[in-house]
């Protein structure tokens, strides 16, 4: 059994008096794509926000490859490997593919753009995820499709050597036909040893391409699962609260009806 | 896959099955990858050209002095200030931002300089440092403002144009006027190289134009990548020796109406080629020139890519107003004099430059060489409706509407290239 590449142990995080993640774990492994659901203030993203080193935690452990790590800062995360796709994608338009992949860190020669280089890496980088659908890595990012673009911005983190890719919502805002490409690509993210951390409302994406499933309930991880040992029914008894695992005790849930309709 | 030109130098068996560049093709399919673009509403300095092209024509056939080489060699003259304006102005309006002050900070910085080196005696190289200082720190403040502070530039800058005026009466002094006493400064406008000088110029521009591109395709080629069809660049040659090799023939014919000739091209178009030159290495090929772009683009993904957007944004800020310097210099000298109101009408001008040229207003897209034609088509509808002879109301009013024109086609174009994303 490989270690996992990240292993968060009762992280908290709190605004003013609103507790907003309540003692999480969460295990992401190399190589395997971890889903991360839960409802609309579930608190998925705050739980990504303190792995991007955006809004680092209150209280709790990261471990890094088995060892303890800090993300105060995004250059923290950055600096170990951990790349956030969001939802917005943060493109520039008005640059092509390969611009937008080396946006930040442009490879030099004699002090100018080495642009052959970076065309040859974006294009190899492409390549090795098995992207067909893009004809030209020198178009302009404004003539791309949704599901191009969503390709361009996990591209750019694959180059970056990133080892956790975190996504959110890849495909919240594409096509049949779209959707089934970044899955695909998804999948061969995770074939190349990298961890996907992949937050989707969308269960159907999650059966699809996910190895393990995480479950947020109102700041609370109430199950991590395998896949193929969970189905759809639990899932979402977990997501709506109205299932709760063996031994899991729900903390403070008071104000929410959960016995309502189940 | 790709049919890509395969060379000897480029081994690498992996290349022929990467995704395409937009280079493969001859010259055939480049032109119409190029139209293809051209209709997708990247039009670039495309609608300036042919403006240009229109002009001349009806001018020409409007005027009888329009098309002689005396003309043309006054348009090198008139349009130098502007041309340099208008690049000044580039390096904001890519980043979606304004400055409505660059006029004045030109004004003011002539003014700066005159003063000291006519009234205080300092000697005129140092007296122009001066002025540049005075220039650079407007910018610089500008750009505090503005980048730190967090004030939209149009605010910021339309209170400095308003400021500026006073500032430049208060240090001419009322209905003042003083003349440059420097003849270096004078020569840069009344200055011609000798016939010879023009060719050599030319030559440097097709040698500089020939080693950048073999320099780029080696680099491609040693990475592995395609290059453009070779046709391609010696198509580029042609025009510019073309192209550039006519204007320096007009210019080098003489075109006095005394006994002494005037020939030659006038220096300030090799001055002004260079100053496009570098700022075009800057934009192209450094990285503050390409977070400039990105920061136009998206402001939020330079940021989260680590760019310095602030930083990036002071700096074009600083750039600009020391351009608009520049501007101001080459103005004044052509006049001989700063009086208390220079700089003060070609601010509009300048933006009309770039927008007719094909920089965009909205950030993000435009090339100095737009902004340099475009001051063109400013500079030929002043320099012809002068010579029609026409009030000199009409001449502000064709001016306003052409840069709403420009402004409209902008727009346009804008909503077409993003209405194909989908």
């Amino acid at each position: 059994m490989t270690e996992p590449i990240i292993r968060l142990r009762g992280v908290k995080k709190a605004f003013g008096p609103v507790s907003v993640l309540k003692g999480v774990d969460l295990v992401v492994m190399p190589g395997q794509v971890t889903a991360l659901v839960g409802d609309n203030g579930a608190g998925k993203s705050t739980l990504i926000k303190g792995l991007a080193g955006v809004q680092p935690y209150d209280d709790g452990e990261v471990l890094f490859d088995g060892e303890h790590a800090t993300l105060h800062t995004p250059r923290d995360a950055a600096g170990l490997g951990i790349e956030v796709v969001y939802q917005d994608l943060a493109l520039c338009d008005n640059l092509d593919i390969v611009q937008n992949m080396f946006l930040g860190r442009e490879e030099l020669a004699a002090g100018t753009f080495d642009e052959g280089r970076m065309e040859r890496d974006a294009s190899d980088t492409l390549r090795s995820l098995s992207v067909r659908t893009v004809k030209s890595v020198r178009q302009k990012v404004s003539s791309l499709s949704g599901g191009q673009r969503q390709t361009v911005a996990i591209a750019r983190a694959v180059l970056k050597k990133a080892r956790v890719v975190i996504l959110d919502e890849p495909t919240a805002a594409l096509g049949v036909a779209q959707t089934e490409q970044v899955l695909n690509l998804v999948r061969r993210l995770s074939d190349q040893g990298v961890a996907v951390v992949l937050i989707s409302h969308n269960l159907t994406d999650v059966f699809a391409v996910a190895d393990d499933i995480a479950v947020l309930y109102l700041g609370q991880m109430v199950a991590q699962v395998r896949t193929a040992e969970t189905t759809r029914d639990e899932i979402v008894g977990y997501i709506t609260g109205t299932k709760v695992p063996a031994g899991v005790d729900l903390i403070g849930t008071s104000t929410i009806a959960i016995g309502g309709d189940a | 896959m790709t049919t890509t030109e395969r060379t000897a130098a480029a081994p690498d068996p992996v290349a022929s099955d990467l995704i395409g560049s937009g280079v493969e093709g001859g010259l055939g399919e480049q032109l119409s990858a190029w139209w293809q673009r051209v209709r997708g509403g990247e039009m670039g300095a495309l609608p300036a050209i042919a403006g240009l092209i229109f002009l001349a024509i009806l001018f020409g056939s409007l005027s009888p002095f329009f098309l002689t080489p005396i003309n043309f060699a006054n348009l090198m003259n008139q349009s130098a200030a502007l041309v340099v304006l208008g690049m000044a102005l580039v390096f904001v309006l890519l980043l979606g931002e304004i400055d409505l002050s660059a006029g004045v900070t030109g004004g003011v910085s002539m003014a700066a300089f005159v003063v000291l080196n006519v009234k205080g005696g300092v000697p005129w190289p140092l007296a122009l440092a001066a002025g540049f200082a005075v220039g650079i720190a407007t910018g610089a403040l500008i750009g505090f403002l503005v980048a730190r502070v967090g004030i939209p530039s149009f605010v910021v800058t339309l209170g400095l144009f308003l400021g500026y005026q006073g500032l430049a009466l208060l240090i001419i002094g009322a209905g003042g006027l003083y003349p440059i006493n420097a003849p270096e400064v004078i020569a840069l406008q009344n200055g011609r190289l000798p016939v010879w000088g023009g060719w050599v110029m030319l030559g440097v521009m097709l040698l500089i134009s020939g080693a950048t591109s073999v320099w780029d395709r080696r680099r491609r080629a040693r990475a592995g990548v395609p290059n453009r069809a070779i046709s391609l660049v010696w198509i580029k040659l042609i025009v510019i020796a073309v192209l550039g090799g006519a204007a320096v023939a007009i210019l080098n014919l003489n075109r006095s109406q005394s006994v002494i000739p005037i020939e030659g091209v006038p220096i300030i178009v090799p001055v002004v080629l260079a100053i496009l030159w570098i700022g075009t290495f800057v934009l192209d090929r450094t990285r503050f020139g390409r977070y400039v772009y990105a920061i136009g683009g998206n402001a939020e993904a330079a940021r989260r890519s680590g760019i310095k957007v602030r930083w990036i944004k002071w700096w074009c800020f600083v750039i600009c107003s020391g351009l608009a310097v520049v501007a101001g210099l080459f103005a004044q000298a052509r006049i001989g004099s700063v009086d208390g109101a220079a700089g003060r009408d070609i601010v509009l001008s300048g933006v009309a430059a770039a927008v007719v040229g094909g920089v965009s207003l909205f950030g993000g897209r435009g090339r100095l060489v737009h902004a340099a034609i475009g001051a063109l088509v400013i500079a030929v509808i002043i320099n012809g409706l002068a010579l029609l002879r026409l009030e000199a109301g009409i001449n502000l009013l064709v001016t306003g509407g052409v840069l709403i024109l420009a402004a409209t086609v902008d727009a346009l174009s804008r909503l077409r290239s993003g209405g194909a994303r989908a």
